[in-house]
């Protein structure tokens, strides 16, 4: 099949980026999306041209690093897919297919089609983490967790902070993410503990850091490649509240 | 607390408690409009209680602030939020993933209160300050708000378009903020996001065929 490609382009962070067309020509549809980019920068390295920066590792939609906006959605057209799972099976034989880096103040572009997403490694830092010591691997059913607890924090747990949903979010928020980390930790006892004090600072960080607050557009759990839910940020808000309104924070 | 008022959950908060204040003010006052389609005295009536009820006149100044406190920080959260993107998308499809409504609040929000100045300007100024024509319900003297009303209804009909206009914008308002307003406050979860948002839509319209009613009760009854 034959594609036009609308491609950011853009040699540093400082310097104006802007959209380069490029025609190919005989595209696999079982290619992935990633892989009609490879094809296209052996082209671009064949003809001595700098080829097209983009961010990828494990190919199987696991580790967050893939993300583009396609056609003006995160991850492309397909739901629950990060860009490594989409195929080019997803678009029309002539179709045009603009590419573009997430776009957000806190996501700065490095080169192309990379963006800087350090801000969620310190958001993280400001709290996403259990600080107290839980040991070694306990006996089974020494802590009991509720089911349904034990599985609403393995639904958080599968983000995989690719930024999809900043991306999305007409306000830039970083809302999903946050609570998805947020949600993993305080349903679970070793993460109660420090709940409310892990809210308040990552939801600080979050803000210091530039994105948005919160509008509920559900956007963000639309694009999500692991389709987190929109009810972790009202968990988020809960222990927010909850922590402002108490005495003793702990 | 300083902070709190200042972070994205503490503002939404903000914005929620105004919202569902409002909400509840809506409530009561599409509950005595609504008299207006039953006859002149039951809503000079309620409109006379509504003026010089003392309990009702100590809300009257909250429910400005709850307005100035809305409007003020819609404002603030809007133009910040708009700031975190310099560079904008070339092309956006957002159609699949959320509804036009929560897109648009701010805009949405924007069209209610040029609806609000209006509105203000046409009887709530007209009652404080205007002399109007006074008539006897029951042996007391009160104003004739029902002749006010119905004069405008009935002899400006841009005026009835307008009123209309605004109560569907009302409605799209709250389509989205109606169970916005309770995900703000940390409410939802799986079970009640569904029903929240159910509710949120019967919500949205009664409040819009509810207010658009009267000007259209008005144009028809007038022949
Ligand atoms: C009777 C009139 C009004 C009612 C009942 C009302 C109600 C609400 C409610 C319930 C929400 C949801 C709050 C949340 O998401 O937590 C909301 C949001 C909002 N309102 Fe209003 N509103 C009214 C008038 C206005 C006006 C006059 C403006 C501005 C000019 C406005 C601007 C906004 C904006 C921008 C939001 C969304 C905030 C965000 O981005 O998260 N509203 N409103
Ligand atoms: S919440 Fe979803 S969209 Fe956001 S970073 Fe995690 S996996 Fe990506
Ligand atoms: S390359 Fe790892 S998620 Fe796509």
């Amino acid at each position: 099949m034959k594609v036009k490609l609308k491609i950011w382009r853009q040699p540093n962070a400082r310097s104006k980026g802007k959209f380069v067309d490029y025609d190919l020509d005989d595209i696999s549809p079982e290619m992935s999306f990633l892989e009609m980019l490879d094809a296209l920068n052996t082209r671009l390295i064949q003809q001595g041209d700098d080829p097209v920066a983009y961010e990828h590792d494990c190919r199987e939609g696991i580790c967050g690093s893939c993300g583009l906006f396609i056609n003006g959605r995160p991850h492309g057209p397909e739901r629950e897919v990060a860009t490594c799972q989409l195929h080019m099976r997803s678009f029309r034989d002539g179709d045009t297919i603009v590419v573009e880096p997430w776009r957000a103040k806190a996501f700065p572009v490095i080169k192309d089609l990379v963006v800087d997403r350090s801000a969620f490694e310190k958001i993280m830092d400001a709290g996403g983490f259990v600080s107290v010591d839980t040991g070694s691997a306990p006996e089974a059913n020494t802590t009991p967790v509720k089911k349904q607890n034990a599985e609403r924090a393995f639904d958080a747990g599968v983000c995989i902070g690719c930024g999809a949903c900043v991306a999305a979010c007409k306000n830039s928020s970083a809302s999903l993410f946050v609570a998805a980390k947020i949600s993993q930790l305080a349903l679970l006892p070793q993460g109660k503990a420090e709940a409310q004090r892990r809210a308040l600072n990552m939801v600080a960080r979050m803000e210091e850091l530039g994105f948005g607050s919160c509008t509920s557009t559900e956007a963000c759990e639309v694009e999500c490649p692991k389709s987190i839910s929109l009810d972790h940020i009202a968990r988020m808000n809960r222990e927010y509240l909850r922590a402002s309104f108490s005495e003793e924070k702990d | 607390m300083s902070h709190f008022l200042t972070s994205p959950v503490g503002k939404k908060f903000i914005m929620s408690i105004t919202g569902i204040f409002l909400m509840l003010f809506l409530i009561v006052h599409l509950t005595v409009n609504s008299l207006l389609m039953v006859g002149p005295d039951a809503f000079n009536s309620a409109a006379h209680f509504m003026t010089t009820n003392s309990f009702i006149m100590v809300l009257e100044p909250l429910l400005a602030l709850g307005f100035i406190i809305h409007i003020i920080y819609s404002a603030y959260l809007t133009m910040q939020n708009q700031r975190l993107r310099p560079v904008h998308y070339k092309k956006v499809d957002r159609w699949g993933s959320s509804t036009w409504p929560s897109r648009n609040m701010f805009i949405l929000g924007g069209l209610v209160l040029i609806f609000l100045v209006i509105h203000l300007s046409n009887f709530f100024w007209k009652v404080k300050f205007g002399d109007l024509d006074t008539v006897m319900v029951q042996g007391t003297q009160m104003h004739d708000l029902y002749g006010l009303v119905s004069a405008l209804f009935i002899n400006w009909w841009w005026y009835d378009l307008i009123y209309i206009l605004g109560a569907l914008f009302l409605a799209l308002h709250l389509s989205h903020g109606f169970w916005a307003a309770f995900q703000s406050l940390g409410w939802d979860n799986d079970l009640w996001r569904v029903r929240l948002k159910r509710i949120a839509y019967v919500f949205a319209v009664i409040m819009g065929v509810g207010f658009s009613s009267i000007p259209v009760y008005f144009l028809i009854t007038s022949g």
